[in-house]
């Protein structure tokens, strides 16, 4: 087809535009002229201080490195770092995946349309609450689902169904696959918020980076450089981590907790106690004596022995482990998980001597002249009482004796002995003990064929309650029933059986202050029925093996042993750390193993020296 | 006989196509031989991508060529997604669509400007680029920036429609077929113009399909080539629309069907805005995790679309990492621009060669990649 046809010359093609003469031309003169950017406009960024993290993942998606994460003088708070963006527009391509992957919201960017100033430095700017121009510009591009450069859901755990489930004491979360664990893995942004909150200071990013490249033997590096009870830790850890990562601001947090627990079911004992036995740096000499075999003692004991020292661990139970053999429950953290954590620690040559009791088997002045250093980790083994009328009673039991009863039946069901099944039972408490006992309670009831029958009542609100959320909730899944703001009065008991706790309701727990304070409604009472009651109201330490001459030298703080940043007590030799220190947690445990033993190396060199 | 004389025609130069130096050898006012020298604009882009995730791609990708940035999200995207597998949603395929046409309408304006610019009809440019300027508005307003967009993601478009944008594009295309008599007369049948560019850089299909010159200057010799036809992607199959031809395959030819497929667009966008569902999701996500891990499966790809100079495609391998493995950008500028200068423009005179780039869309940025 030709088209020289299909515009016909014209004579007056030239002279078309002369029409126009007169006409208003279109210029925009900047700045005289205000020109309205559209909504969606991507002009400069504005950021929330008050908001923002400081978790620079602006900075790592932006594809031209525009921004740089500046110190600020603010205070910092947990999950928050004490920096903010500083955005450089002489790099800045305007795209905005930096709004996009923003992960609590804070960045945005405004319609401002022009930016003229004589000094180029403005260019370079820190952005504040007030703007750049510090006119409260209108902003413009900001995030939406569609654009949202982040995953905010988290790779769902498989869990045996509650009815299901407490039908047995089996573990009852199955793990990640390894699809699933890449995928988790993935969401991470690698903020490091989580190090600065994990009192271990484990390196979160990195052995989540290794699970996302599929090398979790190199993930198992990482773990064991500030944490020798990974298998532990993976199942039932507190997991500060996940409350401050910066995806749960948005979203779901990173599953930290589980993808740990992957990194070491994938690993073989053999070969996790290769690679710790490579780590073994230099040989010291000296004996380090270790008492309770519990998570700061076996974190303290792996550590001392990858530096060289001989350690012996002395336990008064039958089996290591403390708190995570006998008050765990099995479902939470089968024998396996822990054995195996146990296993790399003696790989290393630590002797644990089990059913010895220091203070009655050897005492703490024979391991003074045997070894060269101490490290008290004897946890909280004694339980605390509501003291309320009729706890006397022989079917008022304290929960971690009952814990530990049931944790030796399951694993021994024809040698040791039965623990109590009550037709019902009342647990006091409203703490993750509170929830272990009820829980194992019920699977036990179920397991004997009656009904479950476990009432739940603590002086907290449903909203208050410590224990953490996940165990409400799977508790009640598990037909545990709940009976919140409500104080223990009196345990009712008729022809010498208990029939039921009285209880009056509690208006209050803590005072203006937030501190424990609690305040009843007399008027308001109820009995909840039950035949058996269990008191989980907290822990307690027992010092019974100090002698006294040295309790008196040691300084204690509202109960707790006082040391100083590497566990050192106002004793040279003795060390402490765990529940005596830091109050019950595992994971506060292996960190204060850890520094402890960095402490002893200390104390020993300088003493050699 | 006359000396031999060597010009340089760019990189700054007001009838260079862009930062790219064209060197003449002429005699008289004959070019006897010319040379491309290019690397002037951007250099390593392909480098720089496997040196960025693939979703820090975004930004870098539209800057490959300027006047139509959006091809490059398109082909990028429509990579990914086939290595990825994974389907765009139906209202996606729609918004893509008037994206691309509007940036093809535009592109066109602006060529249309430059052939004006290089004959000395300055008022052609004074014209197209505040009109060109309405579609930047819309983009504006659809995608928060004028000219790099960063719109089109893998997996869809990054935002749905702004409310209401609708009656604002099709506003805007009344707006410029009101405009088309004045740009008829102006440039189509303006005397000058059809003098000087009439029987102007002749190609013969022969010529265009050994040197791989696709487009406007292949269309001009008769071939309907266009990607929207020959390998329909989004949703070109559903809508109606010709892909006009030329025979003389001269200057001429080639900047009036550029005109030709401008009203093209403009139908294509009125049925889009019919044709595309009013509801429904804009984006799927092509891989879970955050945009710093994204990962594309390991596989190659090459994926193409029509851009207003012509086959536009990228082919992209990937090794399953976070970032490209190796991606190649075929421009389509590149054969006119290479081998077009060197073996169409001796012959020329010297006040044609500009004229001669212009009709042939010459685009520097898609050479230097
Ligand atoms: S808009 Fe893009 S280039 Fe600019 S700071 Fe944000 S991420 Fe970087
Ligand atoms: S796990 Fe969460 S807090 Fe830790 S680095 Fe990753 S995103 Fe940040």
């Amino acid at each position: 087809m030709s088209v020289y046809e299909t515009f016909k010359k014209s004579f007056w093609g030239p002279t078309i535009a002369w029409k126009r003469l007169f006409t208003k031309p279109v210029t925009i003169r900047v700045p005289k002229v205000y020109r309205e950017a559209a909504p969606r406009y991507r002009g400069f960024h504005v950021n929330d201080w008050e908001l923002c993290s400081g978790c620079s993942t602006c900075s790592k998606v932006c594809p031209t490195d525009a921004i740089k994460m500046v110190p600020v003088d603010i205070t910092v708070e947990p999950g928050k770092k004490a920096q903010r963006p500083a955005i450089d527009y002489g790099r800045c391509t305007f795209c905005a995946m930096c709004v996009d992957i923003c992960t609590t919201g804070s960045l945005n960017m405004t319609r401002e349309y022009i930016h003229i100033s004589d000094d180029p430095n403005t260019f370079f700017f820190l952005p504040d609450e007030t703007g750049i121009h510090h006119n409260n510009p209108p902003l413009g591009y900001q995030r939406d689902e569609n654009s949202d450069l982040l995953d905010l859901e988290r790779v769902e755990m498989e869990e045996l169904p509650g009815e299901d489930r407490v039908d047995s004491f089996i573990e009852f979360v199955k793990g990640y696959s390894r699809e699933q664990a890449i995928v988790e893995a993935s969401r991470c942004v690698d903020c490091e918020l989580c190090i600065d909150v994990c009192p271990a200071n484990m390196d979160i990013p990195r052995y989540i980076e290794s699970v996302y490249r599929d090398n979790t033997t190199e993930g198992v590096d990482w773990i064991y450089k500030t944490n020798p009870l990974p298998g532990v830790c993976g199942r039932v850890c507190t997991h500060k981590c996940e409350t401050v990562c910066s995806i749960g601001h948005r979203g779901e947090p990173v599953a930290i907790r589980w993808l740990k627990r992957y990194i070491i079911d994938q690993e073989s004992t053999e070969d996790i106690i290769r690679h710790a036995k490579e780590e073994i740096v230099k040989k010291s000499t000296g004996k380090v004596a270790i008492i309770g075999a519990g998570p700061s003692g076996l974190a303290a004991a792996y550590y001392l022995a990858l530096m060289g020292y001989s350690i012996t661990i002395f336990e008064s139970k039958a089996l290591p482990g403390g708190v995570m053999r006998y008050g765990i429950p099995r479902y939470r953290l089968p024998d396996e998980a822990l054995d195996k954590d146990i296993e790399v620690i003696k790989a290393l040559g630590v002797e644990i001597k089990c059913n010895t009791t220091v203070g009655k088997d050897i005492t703490l002045d024979e391991l003074k002249e045997k070894y060269d250093a101490v490290f008290l980790g004897t946890g909280f083994t004694t339980g605390r009482s509501t003291r309320v009328p009729g706890t006397d009673h022989k079917n008022v039991l304290m929960a971690l004796p009952l814990l530990e009863k049931i944790r030796d039946y399951l694993r021994d069901p024809e040698n040791a002995e039965k623990p109590p099944i009550p037709a019902s039972l009342i647990v006091i408490g409203g703490g993750n003990v509170a929830m272990d006992v009820a829980r194992s309670v019920a699977r036990l009831q179920k397991m004997e064929g009656k009904k479950i029958n476990v009432k739940v009542t603590s002086l907290e609100s449903m909203e208050e309650m410590p224990a953490d959320l996940e165990e409400i909730v799977e508790g009640k899944e598990e037909g545990i029933m709940f009976f919140p703001s409500r104080g223990p009065k009196e345990v009712v008991i008729k022809d010498g059986k208990i029939v039921g706790l009285k209880t009056v309701a509690c208006t209050r727990v803590f005072d203006e202050e937030g501190r424990f304070n609690p305040q009843f409604d007399e008027s308001d009472v109820t009995i909840i029925e039950g035949e058996m009651i269990v008191e989980a109201i907290g822990q307690a330490p027992d010092y019974s093996y100090l002698p006294e001459e040295l309790s008196e030298k040691l300084e204690f703080v509202r109960g707790r042993l006082l040391v100083n940043e590497k566990g050192q007590t106002s004793i040279p030799w003795l060390f402490a750390g765990g529940d005596i220190v830091h109050g019950p947690d595992i994971i506060h445990g292996v960190a204060d193993g850890h520094k402890a033993a960095i402490g002893i190396d200390e104390f020993l060199r300088n003493k050699e020296g | 006989m006359s000396k031999e004389v060597k010009l340089f025609l760019g990189p700054n130069h007001p009838g260079m196509h862009g930062n790219s130096s064209v060197h003449l050898y002429v005699e008289g006012d004959t070019v006897v031989k010319s040379r491309l020298v290019p690397g002037f604009l951007h250099r390593g882009f392909e480098k720089l991508m496997e040196r960025r995730t693939w979703m820090q791609n975004l930004a870098l990708i539209p800057r490959i060529c300027v006047p139509e940035p959006d091809i490059n999200e398109m082909v990028y995207a429509m990579a990914i997604e086939t290595l990825t597998g994974i389907e765009v949603p139906e209202k996606a395929h729609w918004i893509r669509m008037i994206i691309l046409e509007l940036a093809r309408i535009a592109a066109h304006l602006m060529a249309m400007g430059g052939i004006g610019g290089a004959t000395g009809l300055y008022t052609m440019p004074y014209w197209v680029m505040p009109d060109r300027d309405r579609i930047l508005d819309i983009f504006e307003k659809i995608t928060g920036a004028r000219i790099y967009h960063m719109y089109i993601i893998p997996g869809g478009v990054r935002k749905d429609l702004p409310q209401g944008i609708e009656k604002d594009i099709l506003e805007v295309l009344d707006y410029i077929e009101s405009r088309s008599d004045e740009y008829e007369n102006l440039l189509l049948k303006h005397r000058v113009i059809r003098t000087r560019t009439k029987g102007l850089g002749v190609l013969t299909r022969e010529e265009a399909l050994e040197m791989g010159v696709t487009g406007v200057g292949l269309r001009a010799t008769g071939l309907p080539y266009d990607i929207r036809k020959v390998d329909p992607y989004a949703r070109y199959d559903k809508v109606e629309f010709e892909v006009p031809t030329a025979t003389e395959g001269d200057g001429y030819a080639r900047f009036t069907l550029k005109y030709l497929e401008l009203q093209q667009s403009i139908r294509i966008i009125r049925q889009c805005i019919d044709m595309m569902p009013k509801e429904g999701p804009v984006n799927v996500r092509f891989s879970r995790g955050s945009a710093l891990r994204f990962r594309v499966p390991a596989g190659s790809v090459y994926a193409h679309v029509e851009s207003s100079r012509g086959e536009y495609g990228y082919f992209v391998v990937s090794d399953g990492g976070e970032k490209p493995y190796r991606i190649h950008v075929r421009g389509a500028s590149y054969p006119q621009g290479l081998y077009g200068v060197e073996n169409k423009l001796p012959g020329t005179r010297i006040e044609d060669v500009a004229l001669w780039l212009g009709t042939m869309d010459f685009c520097s940025p898609e050479i230097d990649r």
